[in-house]
């Protein structure tokens, strides 16, 4: 482009200053504070916070609803995407608008939702009683509020890259007589492999992360609804802060590893494209 | 749903079976359990609700603080975009994916690390209470908290845009005689305005609703620091389902018209992006 003058010079650098300090402050400081306040009172206090026995359940139930999250949300993904990209059908715009919704929605409201569909007062409640099913304050609705707040995380992924590419080779493949099973995993798949990581990594990112909807949907209760993010609020308001941080660290480093993932998948997609 | 066009690919039943399934029992009918449950109430009572004077003021914070901060991301969105599309400098990888913290890291832990950086004790609250600045637990903290969960947004709307704005143009007007300033503020600023003001939207919604790292730094007074998807909570602690409901629903209402606003800017930037106007 054009020459690099001494004005523009100066330019360039004070804005890379400017970024860096911006992202120093706001991003990476808090990451090292987490860590630094959860070492305060040496390893063995971390040990001992980290091995807890609440926690130890905590770390469980967050990995069984992200798992359940991205499971539910990837056959919903799989299935919303071959729906909307191989068919057309009316009703198709409401559709794609109702599946991006869960993400605009507060999550607070979030679980408000689900305790007004399965709650006390709704009108299904003396039946779920009845049939001694329990949703709001247990896990089923940790994981029903888990998967509404990641909802359209893969089939959002998914989408863009099949309308890109068109059905021509689906449609030769169809036919030529091939089920549609075989179609999608020889022919469609290997095209969105990495959108579909991708997407189930934001999925399980924001999932093991869910603080307001399972924050509502949970009641709380020490050792059976109490996810990673909840445990890390009730240490923190008893005041228990080293604790707090080192629960606090576990989901930091679940972060990194997300990070880590997902600009390796990012890289890869980008060289096979 | 019918179909229009027959297509030769199979599993239309099955595959689109699937998805109203799900969407019917994640989304359709606890959204509609909302509505259901506030047709019950008078419209007297809504009004009532809403217009208590704890209730405005968590509308007033949550608006304001929203914002403020979407506003300083839409500025600094658009530096650390620029910065990192036409610069080359060491560590830019890292900064890069820096910017992607903010949706890895879950708000909870965000939000007490946060608080212990800008409380009175804290590394940054500290210096700043030298001045007599509070931070942490005052609407500035709120601020704070928001400008983290938001950056992002900006950052990733704005990017694409910078990356696709043909240098053609630019070049032309310096071989016509611009200033650098000049071709800045006539040629890039007007490209990037639309891709700035979705990531504004997209940030502004998002920070209406936020309510993990808001809840620790907020210290949750009454009239001065209470948003409103704390004042939900506290009406759900308290057994109050209809006042909760009510508030709900107008934060919905909120929430889908800057939702709205944003797709309208959304159309004519991928117009930009696909090379039309």
């Amino acid at each position: 482009m054009y020459k690099e003058t001494n004005s523009s010079k100066i330019v360039k650098w004070s804005l890379i200053g400017i970024s860096v300090i911006f992202v120093v402050l706001m991003l990476l400081l808090p990451l090292i504070t987490v860590i630094t306040e959860a070492f305060k009172q040496g390893f063995a206090v971390y040990e001992k916070a980290v091995t807890d026995n609440y926690t130890v359940k905590a770390i469980w139930l967050t990995l069984e609803a992200t798992a359940l999250a991205v499971i539910i949300n990837t056959v919903f993904g799989l299935s919303a995407a071959w729906s909307i990209t191989k068919f057309q059908f009316k009703g198709k715009k409401i559709l794609t608008t109702l599946i991006d919704l869960p993400v605009t929605v507060s999550p607070i409201i979030a679980g408000l939702i689900f305790l007004l569909t399965f709650g006390r007062q709704s009108p299904i409640f003396p039946l779920l009683q009845e049939w001694d099913i329990k949703i709001v304050f247990a896990v089923p609705g940790i994981v029903l509020a888990t998967i509404f707040v990641t909802f359209p995380f893969i089939s959002r992924e998914l989408i863009p890259v099949l309308e890109s590419r068109g059905n021509d080779e689906e449609e030769a493949a169809a036919l030529m007589g091939a089920k549609g099973w075989t179609i999608f995993r020889k022919i469609t798949f290997p095209h969105i492999k990495w959108a579909f990581l991708y997407g189930v990594v934001l999925c399980a990112a924001r999932a093991m992360g869910e603080f307001g909807a399972v924050s509502v949907i949970s009641g709380h209760l020490r050792g059976k609804t109490n996810t990673l993010p909840l445990h890390v609020e009730i240490l923190f308001n008893e005041f228990q802060y080293v604790p707090a941080f080192a629960v606090a660290s576990i989901l930091v480093l679940l972060a990194i590893i997300i990070l880590i993932a997902r600009s390796l998948i990012e890289y890869n997609g980008k060289k096979k494209v | 749903m019918k179909r229009t066009n027959r297509s030769v690919i199979p599993g239309f039943g099955l595959t689109t079976g699937i998805t109203l399934t799900i969407l019917s029992v994640v989304v359709l009918i606890p959204l509609a359990s909302l509505v259901v449950f506030s047709a019950q109430m008078s419209f007297d009572e809504i009004v009532a609700t809403i217009t208590r004077d704890r209730v405005l003021s968590s509308f007033r914070v949550s608006f304001v603080t929203a914002f403020v901060a979407s506003l300083i991301n839409a500025i600094m969105g658009v530096v650390l975009a620029w910065v990192l599309v036409k610069y080359t400098f060491p560590l830019k990888r890292l900064v890069d994916g820096m910017i992607e913290l903010p949706f890895a890291l879950p708000t909870a832990v965000a939000g007490i690390a946060l608080t212990a950086l800008t409380a009175d004790t804290g590394l940054v609250g500290g210096f700043f209470a030298k001045f007599g600045i509070k931070i942490a637990f005052t609407q500035v903290g709120i601020t704070v908290a928001l400008v983290f969960i938001g950056i992002p947004f900006v950052v990733r709307a704005v990017q694409p845009v910078l990356e696709k704005l043909d240098p053609a143009y630019e070049e032309a007007a310096g071989v016509l005689g611009a200033s650098r300033s000049r071709i800045f503020w006539k040629i890039v600023i007007p490209e990037i305005i639309p891709a700035a003001l979705t990531g504004f939207g997209l940030a502004f919604g998002r920070c209406l609703g936020e309510y993990g790292s808001v809840v620790f730094i907020a210290g949750n007074k009454p009239f001065e620091t209470e948003i409103v998807p704390l004042i939900i909570m506290s009406e759900l602690q308290e057994y109050d389902y209809a006042s909760a409901t009510t508030i709900a629903l107008v934060m919905l209402v909120a929430s889908f018209v800057t939702l709205f606003l944003v797709n309208l800017i959304q159309t004519r930037n991928t117009k930009i992006l696909k090379g039309g106007i």
